[in-house]
């Protein structure tokens, strides 16, 4: 693999293991016809520069929707209720500050309280994000090298101007009549003889073998992992402070995880790129992570090191996350799963309590009351939000079986 | 009630399958017979043998398209095969008609990956557990299964009582040797005792009580010195249909009581164990489980493989775990077959095919699996290159040469493996005429270089050889190069062969028979075994 040309000459982005992003008190709700879903409640998050952050969960704990709240891709009947999300840069904190001066604090700057072309012009050359599925992520009608020439043309014109704040697939370049002139006057290609080169060399970049013959074929010629490469070149087009990828494993066969999982470590190491891994698996965690949240009902509900959550974990949602895999080195045995399925996050059925009460083995009468975050063992970053990272179990405050039972059947019958 | 677990009689193994064979035609249309375009065979099962055992579990894994699941439904005959043969049992599945058909449909059932679409979203769950009662016509009743009462008194004599018992109590009641027995037991009471609460099992009349065990109703009446005890299922066979079903679904871990409820009114896990409880629902032997747990988070997942282990043990089930996750095939098989490109690579019990894979994918597939454990990120993995094949034209030989790290060069070279596996690659290529070589001309040209046969050569092996390649491969490559850039293709590929052929890839393999731990690989062969075999017994990669 050719080495990556790092053009992190690019000023502004913080040193490695300062805080690049700081999420405080995020909320996002969806308004639908059911009632107000309550999809991520008052997060706090902070990941460091260069650092690969993992949060882990079941789905429906919210972490894809932290991911699209960073990301600003909610949509209606989707909202962003409360909180901030910090993203430090000092060249962008410039830059903003002319008009915005209330969104910059030191460094960052609050990307709630900016302009929406602002937020979207980060998208792509800041940030960026990888699917689950690489099939949707692409245009079918278009060549994946066409595609990733089109990222690169963003990415060029970022750096051409970096102090615009200006949303950059907004210019005329990009509009419907230049699309159109496109097809008819040769002269008016859409995109440059360099930046297909430049498309080349990041499927190279990626291991695809013989990418100039690749870039010409179309998404379907491609495999499900060849397909996911080509969406981390995308990625890698924008040269990214941030990459944010979902769940970017998950529709792969384990052989062709490996490959990727390691293609993403390699290209991490190399150009100490931030990287927001989301995803369910804890064997994917294990391998990738420096530090994780465990997302449990919207909510981070451990977090630490992954050897504070892997090897001491405090909650007892972990425990059982952790108890729930089977474990490839010994067979047989019986599973310790949690009982009960994820809970509703429907806002008129959560009630003010620790969400994982009425799964919980542990229980207590001070779980009804929601418990704040206490340090756990190890690390200092070793935080759950669990009453036992504070005091022993306690047999006598324990909930009644069956305690959440009625209520629970009370609303349906 | 089952009707095939009494009669099992040899410890033949309950399900054999012997070159079971699946193409899958395409260009197969009249259009396609009229323009007289040959069918292309997509070959997803390609001659796979395996036996399980009554009361075990056989893991079946591999990738994607690897023909795991259409195997397991040509098995159940879900699929018409086109070659091979199953039997279940002793019988030949693909010769079975009506009614043994339809006793085979009972005895082996499916339970399918995905919960959301295979249960019907207009059918109440309940009625979803009940509809392969009523298909199957539940509860049987063999008119040659005798029906009699064991019963013991209480302070009555035994001859005042008189025990008459319907013919058809073997609906509920198992028959033992071809008799139906129930146990009635009639008491004297101290005093007259208050019939207000009517129970199935109990009835008084007077002073005399008579109880059944088995869950049937009892009647009992007295005249003079005579008590007339009267045995009957009592009920339709449509409130037993309802009593199973609620019964099923009380056993698979959930409430009765939402037998009414739809399927979307449940979450993915509870939906599986609505899917659980309608295979169940005829007790069959012999389960073929697709991806249960595929679909479920990791929490749900670990209900659902306790309740599958559960349930084996009680109603003494037979598996088939098709599965893509190693740790759940692991968790839970006794043997485990692994599956590439339509056929079986290694198949052992599950403890030594985890413990001492034989097969180089096997190894490749266990190293993969990222751990759950702090110590994952220090551990090295040597990843396979590249993706499966294409089942429409599978490798010659060993359909894992074109991706193995292992590959068996011939005797007489001396060429370490990553060379060889350049090498290989670009033989492939060659092969397949799968290089752009107009493409790499027109690159040239709009770079400004010449297009000649030197430099043509350069950016080939520019492209194409990323290791270190000893003198002599350099020269064989390089010369195959200058061959295609004449648009010699054929010489290119017969010069490269004529050196560079392998065992792997103009015989295929054949599974090893080394006790009960199989792999097809010629790394196995006899005359190779003694270099590739370390002390332990295990296989050595040639490095």
């Amino acid at each position: 693999m050719p080495s990556i040309p790092t053009s992190r000459g690019r000023s502004g982005v913080p040193e490695m293991g300062e805080d690049i992003l700081r999420i405080d008190g995020l909320s996002t709700r969806f308004f639908t016809a059911e009632g107000q879903v309550n999809a991520v409640s008052d997060l706090d998050l902070t990941v460091e520069s260069g650092e690969v952050f993992g949060i882990v969960g079941e789905s429906g704990s919210g972490k894809s929707v932290t991911a699209e709240s960073i990301m600003d891709l909610i949509e209606s009947p989707g909202e962003i209720t409360d909180g901030s999300v910090e993203y430090r840069n000092s060249e962008f904190a410039d830059a903003i500050s002319e008009n915005h001066p209330g969104a910059v604090d030191d460094d960052f700057v609050d990307l709630r309280q900016i302009p929406k072309d602002a937020r979207r012009s980060l998208r792509g050359s800041e940030f960026t994000m990888i699917f689950q599925d690489p099939e949707s992520s692409f245009n079918p009608s278009l060549t994946v090298g066409e595609q990733l020439a089109e990222a690169v043309e963003v990415q060029r014109r970022a750096t051409a101007n970096p102090r615009s704040t200006k949303a950059r697939t907004r210019s005329v370049e990009y509009s419907f009549g230049s699309l159109i002139a496109s097809t008819v006057l040769d002269s008016q290609k859409f995109i440059k003889p360099a930046s297909k080169a430049r498309a080349v060399e990041l499927l190279e970049q990626v291991g695809i073998p013989d990418p100039a013959k690749r870039a010409d074929e179309y998404p379907h010629e491609y495999s499900g992992g060849m397909l996911q490469r080509a969406m981390i070149a995308q990625a890698l087009a924008g040269e990214p402070d941030i990459l944010i990828a979902d769940e970017p494993t998950t529709a792969l066969d384990v052989t062709i995880q490996a490959q990727i999982l390691n293609l993403l470590k390699d290209l991490q190491e190399e150009i100490g790129m931030t990287i927001l891994l989301i995803t369910h698996n804890l064997g994917v965690i294990a391998r990738m992570c420096d530090r994780v949240g465990v997302m449990y009902a919207g909510e981070i509900v451990e977090r630490g090191t992954l050897e504070d959550v892997f090897d001491s974990p405090t909650h007892p949602y972990t425990q059982g996350l952790l108890g729930s895999v089977p474990d490839l080195e010994n067979v047989g045995g019986t599973l310790q799963p949690i009982e009960g399925s994820v809970p509703s996050l429907l806002d008129h059925e959560m009630e003010s309590r620790c969400y994982f009460a009425d799964r919980c083995p542990k229980a207590m009468e001070e779980c009804l009351e929601k418990p704040p975050e206490f340090a756990g063992p190890g690390s200092p970053d070793h935080r759950a939000l669990c009453y036992l990272a504070d005091h022993e179990y306690d047999p006598e405050q324990a909930l009644p079986p069956g305690y959440f039972e009625d209520e629970e059947v009370a609303p349906d019958e | 009630m089952s009707d095939s677990g009494g009669h099992r009689t040899s410890d033949a193994p309950l399900v054999e399958v012997r070159g079971l064979q699946k193409y899958f035609y395409e260009q197969d249309s009249l259009v396609d017979a009229l323009l007289r375009t040959d069918p292309v065979a997509v070959k997803a099962v390609d001659g796979v043998s395996f036996d399980i055992s009554a009361g075990e579990t056989l893991g079946l894994v591999g990738e994607s398209g690897c023909g795991k699941s259409t195997c397991g439904e040509t098995l159940l005959r879900l699929q018409e095969p086109t070659g091979g043969t199953v039997h279940f049992d002793g019988e030949n599945v693909f010769e079975m008609q009506n009614s043994d058909l339809k006793s085979f449909r009972r005895n082996a059932q499916f339970i399918f990956q995905d919960p959301f679409s295979s249960l019907d979203p207009r059918i109440p769950i309940g009625r979803s557990v009940r509809e392969p009662l009523e298909t199957h016509d539940w509860p049987w009743t063999e008119p040659d299964v005798e029906t009699e009462a064991t019963v013991r008194t209480d302070g009555v004599p035994r001859d005042r009582v008189a025990v008459s018992v319907a013919a058809d109590i073997d609906k509920v009641v198992t028959p033992e040797n071809g008799v139906a027995t129930a146990t009635v037991t009639v008491r004297q009471l101290a005093s007259a005792a208050d019939s207000g609460e009517e129970e199935r099992g109990r009835d008084t009349s007077d002073t005399i009580e008579a109880t059944v065990e088995e869950d049937l109703t009892i009647g009992v009446q007295t005249d003079g010195d005579r008590i007339d005890v009267d045995v009957s299922v009592g009920r339709s066979n449509k409130q037993l249909r309802k009593e199973r079903a609620a019964m099923l679904l009380e056993r698979v871990g959930l409430s009765a009581d939402q037998r009414d409820r739809y399927p979307h009114e449940f979450s993915g896990g509870q939906r599986q164990r609505v899917g659980i409880a309608r295979a169940l629902a005829l007790n069959p032997d012999f389960l073929v489980l697709d991806e249960p747990t595929s679909a479920l988070d990791v929490s749900v997942q670990a209900q659902i493989l306790n309740l599958l282990s559960e349930l084996q043990a009680e109603f003494d089930l037979t598996y088939l775990l098709i599965s893509h996750d190693l740790s759940v095939i692991r968790h839970i098989s006794d043997r485990v077959a692994v599956m590439y490109l339509g056929e079986i690579v290694e198949i052992a019990p599950s403890e030594k095919l985890f413990r001492n894979p034989a097969h180089p994918y096997t190894q490749a597939l266990l190293e993969s699996v990222p751990r759950v454990s702090t110590a994952e990120q220090d551990r090295n993995i040597e990843t396979l290159s590249g993706d499966v094949p294409s089942p429409r034209n599978p490798p010659s030989g060993c359909r894992f040469r074109t991706r193995c790290p292992k590959v068996i060069p011939p005797p007489a070279l001396d060429i370490e493996q990553p060379a060889y596996r350049t090498v290989m690659d670009i033989r492939e290529r060659i092969e397949n005429r799968s290089l752009d070589l107009d493409g790499i001309r027109e690159q040239l040209a709009n770079e400004g270089k010449s297009t000649g046969t030197d430099e043509l050569v350069r950016e080939l092996e520019e492209r194409l050889i990323d290791t270190d390649l000893d003198r002599r491969e350099a020269e064989n490559v390089e010369t195959a190069f200058r061959a295609i850039a004449n648009d010699e293709w054929d010489r290119a590929a017969e010069l490269l062969r004529a050196e560079y052929e392998s065992i792997c890839e103009t015989v295929s393999p054949e599974l090893q028979d080394a006790n009960d731990h199989q792999a097809a690989c010629h790394l196995l062969d006899d005359r190779s075994v003694a270099e590739h075999r370390d002390r332990d017994g295990t296989v050595d990669s040639r490095e």
